[in-house]
């Protein structure tokens, strides 16, 4: 069952063999008649469930099933950021939590996720912008992550590309900057997750759609799928952009709204930005991939859809205002654009969840900014699927916090490109 | 992009307009005898459909008014546009 590891021996041994003879990095198995627990959604977050089940938590057999192939949803569509600079202190804990997990995941892994901290800089624009910046920055401290104010001047040191003149339209009065903060690489995750899930005998059932949940006496007991009908003691709900239409099945209503979500690379270019810049006030996000590609990300469409494309007015905008920050940009060609689908919650902040049906547990709704907490998404939904508790950092964000009205209220006070 | 027809001024492009979610919500009648939860349902969940959505739509940049729209959220195709206080079209009413 364990893979080989991925090492140099590794290498300059199948190197020999004209890299024919690599072994796959997991299984295609049939689905079994019945499982202790399936994960609905093969993205980086239910694989990453699927892991810390099987790696931390003793519940016997574990499936994964993904409507379609992995790394092919939102994991494989995003600008793939990560940083834990939130404002709120549920919020806060969370993310840190993910981005100390990101700092070892390759090793845990034995999977390189090419996690690069090349640090994340929020710009602010305006005298409010920055008094929320030094807000959030001043928070951030309290809760123990990496938080520094930066002047123009410092900010044209480090990224000499930008326009930080005061002539601007829009001029740089500042930034936040977390130099943990950066980005990986977003299949290299998914892969990584399903590899390692899979050498601890999770099986990862591609191309099954999940089209029912079944229950019995307020409890689940399996699921319809594609592939016939799959018995489980406990199912554990993470499909990012189809929250709604998975918990339709079992008759929940939840607070959520699926948008459309664009980001747009460019042509390869040589090495010209080596951090992230994100600025809400003028909305877009940028940062070079190591292919030499701009990543962009743009804001989301304020009708909901689940088309996976969006409108070209969002894009417009985007790239005019990452032309304004970066004159040299402005004959940059593009060369992708696509859109995906993310669930927003209304204080833009997850549900990591129990439901009222036994056995049956969500994990959705983190709107445009899920990525970064792919592993600590995971690890603190394993711990509730297991348990059938939540976990102290993911308590705050049960689906009861609607009825009960402790929103965590991240929408516009954490200054961020959300 | 969208293209939608204003019930006033006729077809527009979609930047004329604002977004306001779902369409026929009704404010309960009477919030003091609801439940934590059915206020909770009134405030913050929403069917989100994939298929025929009732959604509000606000000519911002024109007339102003607010109208009704049915929206294919697949294929983001517009159906019909009505006014508000009408049914949408091919219900029951």
């Amino acid at each position: 069952m364990r893979k080989d590891r991925y090492s140099i021996f590794s290498l300059a041994r199948n190197a020999v063999s004209y890299h024919q003879d690599w072994s796959e990095a997991w299984r295609s198995p049939e689905p079994a008649p019945s499982y202790d627990v399936i994960v609905v959604g093969g993205g980086g977050h239910g694989l990453a469930t699927a892991y810390y089940l099987a790696a931390e938590h003793n519940v016997g057999r574990i499936a994964v099933l993904e409507k379609g192939w992995i790394g092919g949803g939102n994991t494989g569509r995003n600008t793939t950021i990560v940083r834990s600079n939130y404002l709120w202190d549920e919020a806060a804990h969370l993310y840190e939590k993910s981005l100390k997990i990101w700092e070892g995941l390759s090793q845990e892994l034995n999977f390189n996720v090419m996690f690069s901290q090349r640090g994340v800089m929020n710009l602010g624009h305006t005298l409010q912008d920055m008094r929320d910046i030094y807000r959030r920055s001043n928070a951030n401290r309290l809760n123990g992550i990496d938080s520094e104010i930066l002047t123009p001047a410092e900010i044209k040191a480090k990224v000499p590309a930008m326009n930080v003149s005061s002539e601007a339209r829009y001029p740089v009065l500042g930034a936040s900057f977390q130099p943990r903060g950066g980005v990986a690489r977003h299949d290299a995750v998914a892969w990584g997750f399903a590899r390692a899930a899979d050498a601890r005998g999770v099986d990862i059932i591609q191309n099954c759609e999940v089209t029912g949940i079944r229950r019995e006496k307020g409890a689940v007991c399996g699921v319809e799928t594609s592939r016939g009908y799959i018995s489980a003691k406990k199912v554990a709900v993470v499909v990012a952009g189809h929250a709604s239409v998975l918990a339709d099945m079992a008759e929940l209503r939840l607070p959520v709204e699926s948008h459309p979500l664009q980001a747009l690379v460019s042509e390869p270019l040589k090495p010209v930005l080596d951090t992230v810049i994100m600025s809400n006030a003028v909305h877009g996000y940028v940062s070079q991939s190591d292919k030499g590609e701009l990543v962009i990300g743009a804001g989301i469409d304020a009708y909901t859809g689940y088309g996976q494309r969006g409108s070209f007015s969002i894009i417009e905008g985007n790239v005019a205002a990452i032309v304004e920050l970066f004159p040299i940009f402005s004959r940059v060609r593009m060369l992708r654009q696509w859109g995906g689908i993310v669930d927003v919650c209304p204080d833009a902040c997850p549900i990591i969840s129990k439901t009222p049906v036994s056995g049956l547990y969500f994990n959705c709704g983190w709107g445009t900014g899920g990525f970064k907490a792919t592993p600590g998404s995971g690890w603190v939904f394993a711990h509730t699927v297991a348990r059938d508790e939540p976990h102290e950092l993911n308590a705050a964000f049960d689906l009861d916090r609607f009825t009960t009205g402790a929103l965590i209220d991240e929408h516009g006070a954490a200054g961020v490109a959300h | 992009m969208l293209q939608i027809e204003c019930p006033w001024c006729g077809a527009r492009d979609q930047e004329e307009f604002q977004y306001g979610g779902e369409a026929h919500i009704v404010r309960p009648e009477n919030p003091d005898s609801l439940t934590d939860a059915h206020w909770a349902d009134y405030l913050f969940n929403r069917t989100n459909v994939k298929g025929v959505h009732a959604e509000q739509w606000c000519h911002a940049a024109g007339c102003r008014r607010w109208f009704n729209v049915l929206r294919d959220t697949m294929s983001y195709k517009i159906l019909a546009a009505y006014r508000p206080g009408e049914q949408p079209p091919g219900s029951e009413e």
